[in-house]
């Protein structure tokens, strides 16, 4: 009742005019290493790269050369197939885990922050018990029952990432609900499902997008440090994480071979941040109205 | 009023509970209005104006207690399932609502809102579906409709916007239609304009209409019967010309003095009411305006006044001291 009376807050800016944005060499040089590193994921069975796991022990931590475009690691592995194999893991990971949460933490972010009631104090509370939960323990005890692979890896950042999509999606849920326009909706007869993905879903999914970027920066970090700490892809498979694992025991002889795979990991996981933020603040169609 | 009722509302009570106790927001109302009709609803906030729209409309927030009946077109409202409401409200009632930035949605097109509307309820396909939104848009006054159909509810100004809403209302042709103080958020020059609108679609339609404001000036020759409602109650109700001409109740002169006037010399103090509505959660024993009252006196504060008829016209108030019988006194 009064609250409804009272939401004047955001009222009266009109903008017709397109705002022209230029996007700025900072974007494009993202969207270019993105696509590049993402093709290269793609592509390196095809492309002319040695093989990442043929050891070559008289070449060991060799120098840059003709032969060896970044040199070769402690056991004579081609660096630069190592991480273009790495990138591979490290995509996969890193975009189908917050995939699950996205869809999991959305759908159940959404229907509790609709339906409210006992079913979000359920939802609510099991998240946070699973945020409670500490990760490492949980990643530890996941790998050593169902052994090391980049399902399970994947499965494993997935669920750990599902409370945070969730708090987002419900929070977004719980104050649009509330607006005239799912009342209207719900006036001309709209039903509950219908409601839901016509008139709410459109609204969450850009901070749900927004942050499912975010959240594919992050997992490629913590996907590094899993394999770091050894809980990653098992060897000989490369990921970034587990190249600078590796990379460490030789930092004072070879330091290239943890720099390597860090530079890459660090330039891509700017990359998304940039490509995420600038995007958000293209689409959103209420740039002009909040 | 004339032929049978199309909406009347019996005894109706809701109450919300609250950490401070039940607060009655609506207190035994009763009203009817006939196919066709305008009703003004008039009061100032917190009321129960809005409370009792959401009861016609069935939208309460879910904790709230509702009894009483609501009748539209011959179907109990507050007995009728979930399935056959949500049928129901598509074709029978509409709502417009105050604040036209949260009435749309902000994310899709105003297109996207009125087309799939029209093919969910009148089942038109695509193309007959944009051709009828452009039709609704131009209107209610909408210049260019085929292109603002493309555009976002941020693109378009309030009063805009607005009309959109109003469009959105219309498109399933209701048979009433509740605007919840449509010009409340709207600019002054944009004000008279929407609600003229309203009134001119409302003739044309001949759908019936709740003008639910705080505005005695807006509700002045567009409804055919207003009420007045104080603390949840209905405490005047009578035709338009008849309540102008022959105001009864206290609060009702109150409300229409405390209108600025144009004619008024300047800084004149505007004659604002003394106090504040009472207290929802602690309802008073006797008349709940009594304690803001110029003419109030000792029946007042003992019992609760009973809404009664004053002329064979319809007209009915609830007050031990009605204004005309109590000498002397003017607005």
């Amino acid at each position: 009742m009064a609250t409804l009376e009272l939401e004047l807050a955001e009222e009266i800016v009109a903008s017709p005019a397109r705002r022209t944005r230029r996007l700025g060499m900072l974007f494009w040089a993202a969207i270019g290493w993105t696509v590049f590193v993402v093709a290269v994921a793609i592509l390196a069975p095809v492309l002319p790269l040695p093989s990442p796991t043929d050891m070559d022990m008289l070449e060991r931590r060799a120098p840059i050369s003709a032969l060896h475009w970044l040199g070769t690691d402690a056991l004579g592995r081609d660096e630069l197939a190592r991480v273009a194999y790495g990138a591979r893991i490290s995509l996969t990971v890193g975009l189908f885990a917050p995939v699950i949460g996205l869809t999991i933490g959305g759908a159940l972010g959404m229907l509790a922050g609709y339906f409210r009631g006992r079913f979000e104090s359920f939802v609510v509370g099991s998240m946070d018990v699973l945020l409670a939960f500490p990760p490492l323990i949980l990643a530890l005890a996941v790998t050593a029952y169902l052994g090391q692979s980049v399902l399970n890896l994947t499965c494993i950042l997935g669920v750990l990432g599902i409370p945070a999509f969730m708090r987002v999606a419900r929070a977004s849920t719980l104050t649009l609900a509330r607006r005239e326009f799912v009342i209207a909706a719900e006036a001309l007869g709209a039903t509950h499902a219908r409601i839901l993905i016509r008139e709410l879903l459109p609204n969450v999914a850009l901070p749900l997008l927004a942050f499912f970027l975010l959240g594919v920066a992050v997992t490629i970090v913590v996907e590094g440090a899993l394999s770091f700490l050894g809980l990653g892809v098992p060897p000989p498979i490369s990921s970034w994480g587990s190249m600078i694992g590796e990379g460490r025991e030789s930092l004072e002889v070879a330091p290239m071979l943890a720099f390597v795979p860090a530079i890459a990991m660090f330039l891509t996981v700017l990359s998304f941040n940039l490509v995420g933020d600038t995007l958000r603040a293209l689409t959103d169609p209420r740039q002009g109205a909040l | 009023m004339s032929g049978p009722a199309l909406l009347s509302i019996e005894d109706v009570v809701v109450e919300l509970p609250t950490p401070r106790g039940n607060l009655r927001a609506v207190d035994h109302v009763d009203l009817s209005m006939a196919a066709g009709q305008a009703l003004g609803i008039v009061g100032e906030s917190g009321c129960g104006k809005t409370m009792l729209s959401r009861a016609i409309l069935q939208l309460l927030p879910k904790k709230a207690r509702l009894s009483g009946r609501v009748m539209f077109d011959g179907q109990d409202l507050v007995r009728l399932n979930p399935e056959a409401l949500r049928k129901l409200r598509a074709r029978g009632i509409a709502v417009v609502f105050q604040d036209p930035m949260t009435s749309l949605n902000p994310v899709l097109t105003i297109g996207t809102q009125l087309i799939e509307t029209l093919q969910e309820h009148l089942g038109l396909d695509a193309a007959a579906a944009r051709r009828r939104s452009a039709e609704l848009l131009a209107a209610v006054g909408i210049p260019a409709p085929g292109q603002r159909l493309d555009q976002y509810p941020h693109q378009l100004s309030g009063g805009m916007r607005q009309r959109v809403a109003i469009a959105i209302a219309l498109c399933c042709e209701p048979k009433l239609l509740i605007a919840d103080e449509p010009t409340t958020a709207l600019d002054v020059t944009i004000q008279a304009q929407i609600l003229d609108l309203l009134a001119r679609e409302q003739r044309r339609r001949h759908m019936a209409m709740i003008l639910i404001t705080h505005d005695l000036g807006v509700v002045a020759g567009r409804t055919d019967e207003v009420a007045v409602m104080y603390a949840g109650r209905v405490v005047e109700r009578a035709p338009t010309r008849n309540l102008f001409k022959h105001m009864q109740m206290p609060y009702t002169a109150a409300l229409l003095a405390a209108i600025p006037k144009l004619d008024a010399a300047p800084h004149t103090p505007l004659a604002a009411i003394p106090g504040r509505p009472p207290d929802p959660t602690r309802p008073l024993k006797g008349c709940s305006f009594a304690p803001r009252c110029r003419h109030v006196g000792e029946q007042c504060l003992r019992e609760k006044p009973a809404l009664t008829p004053a002329d064979n016209q319809g007209h009915c108030y609830a007050c031990f001291h009605p204004l005309e019988i109590a000498a002397g006194v003017s607005t």
